[in-house]
């Protein structure tokens, strides 16, 4: 843990001495709760529709995949005319695009950027080092299965998929959130546990709260 | 290439030269040769520029090689000088005060191949890797897959092939 | 004039009106420019998904009390700008609260909704939130400078400061608009506009690309809603003011729908060909060019 995030005493400008905890001070540490649906069914629906038909992706590439989102904003794919938007803040967005292999050091910060994102969340696996491992299967450094750390609402296979294939994803994860099916974040918070053990479990230097919101 | 190795080898002890290209060579130095090699060709011979140093394991000999290229920018020719260090307790002379860029060398060698550089800047500082705790990874000795099977939970259902006997047998399944 | 309950319903119907006409604008504005780019673009009526959406998200989070209250006084900048300005000259229904004085009100709401979100934005704790307000605050409060002035002129102009009056002035013709009578307060208070739109060269404030949209950052769910809701009232109320002070007002709908957005368009022509200024910049671009101008036309005036 590095030194900057431990407990200590700190002086401050006018002579009193005061503890701070970064880790406690710093954030939030409840953890997440099951939100439950609109009371009444219309309404769920309408919002489940909107939600899919405005989805608003994180933009964080985390592995070589980034580079096939690119050309979704460009005249030949324009993936704007299907309501499919990107946001510089986790706070903002609705779908976090895994793209591609994912390192023990940029699952931490996946992971804390998904936390901080808004129920309801969803999780798109993208190519097919998210699926098993894909081309560094025996790596070091890359986790194998991304549905063991995050709940992944979709996967779209490849090593890389083209951008026509996230574009099909987008469609197919339209029609599960329509459903209604897309309920990754309520998972999130049901097997909470099971995440944090996991997630910890390869995350040897885990220096921050479990939940951080 | 010939002529330098000539002129150096009047002021230093020289191990063998390997010329590459017309333009790329290679000498062999001693450990404590490095340093006043380095300077010369810095300050005489215009190899200002520290394109790269990088480590390879010798398992079998026990040693790793240690490689310094430099890069004389006016006749566009480049020069490697190559280190064998003791694999045991590795470390060797930091010179982040000829090049500060190889401080960071420096620190991505002490973290992928444990190599120590005592005195270079933040080098014990995590590089790459965070809360490392297994032996460098890039060590020829570390077993990246024997790693991976017990960090990480694999997916069952996976099938690895050979590329060359699955694409003979696709292409030509009779044999022929 | 005087205040009678119908007002209400009234009102609330200018509001609504103005909500959907600049939904549909904006996205009308960000089609035109995917059509340079010969892209399709968003659908025209992919704002309102995005509020639903927005509105329809189950959990939030908070910072504080005035992470509550930035949005709302933002919103309450917006539709305070827009209430106390006459929205249709000559229509009792959409006069709204107009009276004598409403000028000097409509130039503080202005800077009100700026001053709310300074305050959230500043309790989000997010370095960029900070950057992003006191770029924000600097360059409005430059920009509220000619606008200032241009309004002093056409207030000794006119010799009044009710908007009602002075667009009353300006009536039969074209040649009677501020523009024609009184040009030197108009540029300086159009290029103090382009300050205040959020669009480039002055959109250093929310900066996508440095600074990930700048005081918004950690606003999300309903308070990103409301501060959406806010984008399209706020613009749309302060063209309102410009429209009546100097290019004659509307007296029906569809002559201030073309009003306004060519007022819009002016700004949305200047973003796409000038590059973006960072804020000293721009500070030095309003005091050389707008301000002299501003202050020029109070002493030809």
């Amino acid at each position: 843990m590095k030194e900057e995030l431990e407990k200590r005493i700190i002086k401050g400008p006018d002579g009193l001495e005061f503890e701070v905890e970064p880790l406690r001070d710093y954030y939030c540490e409840a953890p997440p709760t099951v939100m439950p649906a609109a009371y009444s069914k219309i309404v769920e629906d309408l919002f489940n529709w909107a939600r899919s038909e405005s989805i608003w992706i994180l933009g964080f590439g985390t592995g070589c995949g980034a580079i096939e989102m690119r050309p979704l904003m460009t005249p030949r794919f324009d993936a704007y005319r299907f309501g499919v938007q990107w946001r510089p803040t986790p706070r903002q967005s609705n779908l976090f695009v895994i793209s591609g292999y994912l390192s023990v050091k940029t699952l931490k910060r996946v992971i804390r950027s998904y936390e901080q994102m808004q129920n309801p969340k969803y999780v798109v696996g993208l190519g097919s080092c998210t699926i098993n491992g894909g081309m560094y299967w025996d790596s070091y450094n890359t986790i194998k299965r991304l549905d063991q750390y995050l709940p992944v609402d979709l996967y779209i296979a490849g090593c890389m998929p083209r951008p026509e294939a996230l574009l099909q994803g987008f469609a197919d994860l339209k029609k599960l959130i329509r459903s209604g099916k897309a309920e990754g974040a309520n998972e999130y918070a049901e097997k909470f546990e099971w995440y944090k053990a996991n997630q910890k479990k390869v995350i040897n230097d885990w220096d921050m709260p479990d939940y951080n919101w | 290439m010939h002529e330098l190795y000539t002129k150096l080898k009047q002021y230093f002890p020289l191990g063998e030269l390997i010329e590459q290209r017309d333009n790329l060579a290679f000498i062999t130095l001693k450990q404590e040769q490095l340093r006043p090699v380095i300077l010369h060709l810095r300050d005489k011979e215009n190899y200002t520029h520290l394109v790269l140093l990088t480590a390879v394991d010798w398992l079998e000999d026990n040693i790793f090689q240690l490689t310094y290229l430099l890069s004389n920018r006016a006749n566009a020719t480049d020069i490697g000088l190559r280190v064998m260090i003791s694999r045991d307790s590795a470390s060797m002379e930091s010179i982040h005060d000829i090049w500060p860029t190889a401080a960071t060398y420096q620190r991505e060698l002490r973290e992928m191949f444990g190599i120590d550089f005592p005195d270079s800047p933040r080098v014990n500082d995590d590089f790459i890797l965070e809360g490392w705790n297994d032996i460098p990874p890039y060590r020829r000795d570390f077993d990246t897959l024997k790693y991976s099977e017990q960090t990480f939970s694999q997916r069952p259902g996976r099938e690895t092939k050979d590329p060359a006997e699955h694409m003979k047998q696709k292409l030509y399944p009779d044999g022929a | 004039m005087q205040f009678e309950w119908i007002q209400i319903p009234y009102a609330l119907l200018t509001l609504s009106i103005i909500i959907n006409f600049g939904l549909l604008m904006n996205a009308f504005v960000a089609k035109i420019g995917a059509r340079v780019g010969r892209r399709v673009g968003i659908p025209i009526y992919q704002n309102y998904i995005d509020l639903i959406k927005n509105y329809g998200l189950r959990s939030s989070i908070t910072h504080g009390v005035m992470f509550y209250l930035g949005p709302v006084f933002r919103l309450t900048g917006g539709i305070g700008l827009l209430m106390f300005v006459p929205t249709i000259y000559g229509s009792v229904m959409f006069s709204n609260f107009s009276f004598a004085g409403d000028l000097i009100l409509a130039l503080y709401f202005i800077f009100f909704g700026t001053l709310g979100m300074a305050l959230g934005a500043g309790e989000s704790g997010h370095p960029h939130a900070a950057i992003g307000v006191s770029r924000g605050l600097s360059q409005v409060t430059m920009a509220e400078l000619p606008l200032a002035l241009a309004v002093f002129s056409i207030a000794l102009q006119y010799n009044t400061l009710s908007v009602t009056e002075i667009v009353a002035a300006q009536q039969g013709g074209v040649l009677n608009w501020t523009l024609f009578t009184n040009p030197l307060a108009v540029v300086a208070a159009m290029l103090s506009f382009l300050g205040s739109v959020m669009r480039p060269p002055f959109d250093v404030v929310l900066a996508p690309q440095e600074i990930p949209i700048g005081p918004p950052t950690e606003y999300h769910s309903s308070y990103l809603a409301l501060m959406q809701t806010n984008r399209v009232i706020f613009p749309i109320a302060k063209m309102v003011i410009f429209m009546n002070l100097f290019f004659g007002g509307a007296d029906n709908w569809p002559v201030f729908f073309v009003k306004i957005f060519m007022i819009y368009m002016f700004a949305v022509f200047i973003g796409v060909v000038f590059p973006r200024f960072r804020v000293e910049q721009s500070i030095r671009w309003f005091l050389i060019w707008a301000v002299p101008i501003g202050i020029l036309a109070v002493i030809v005036v």
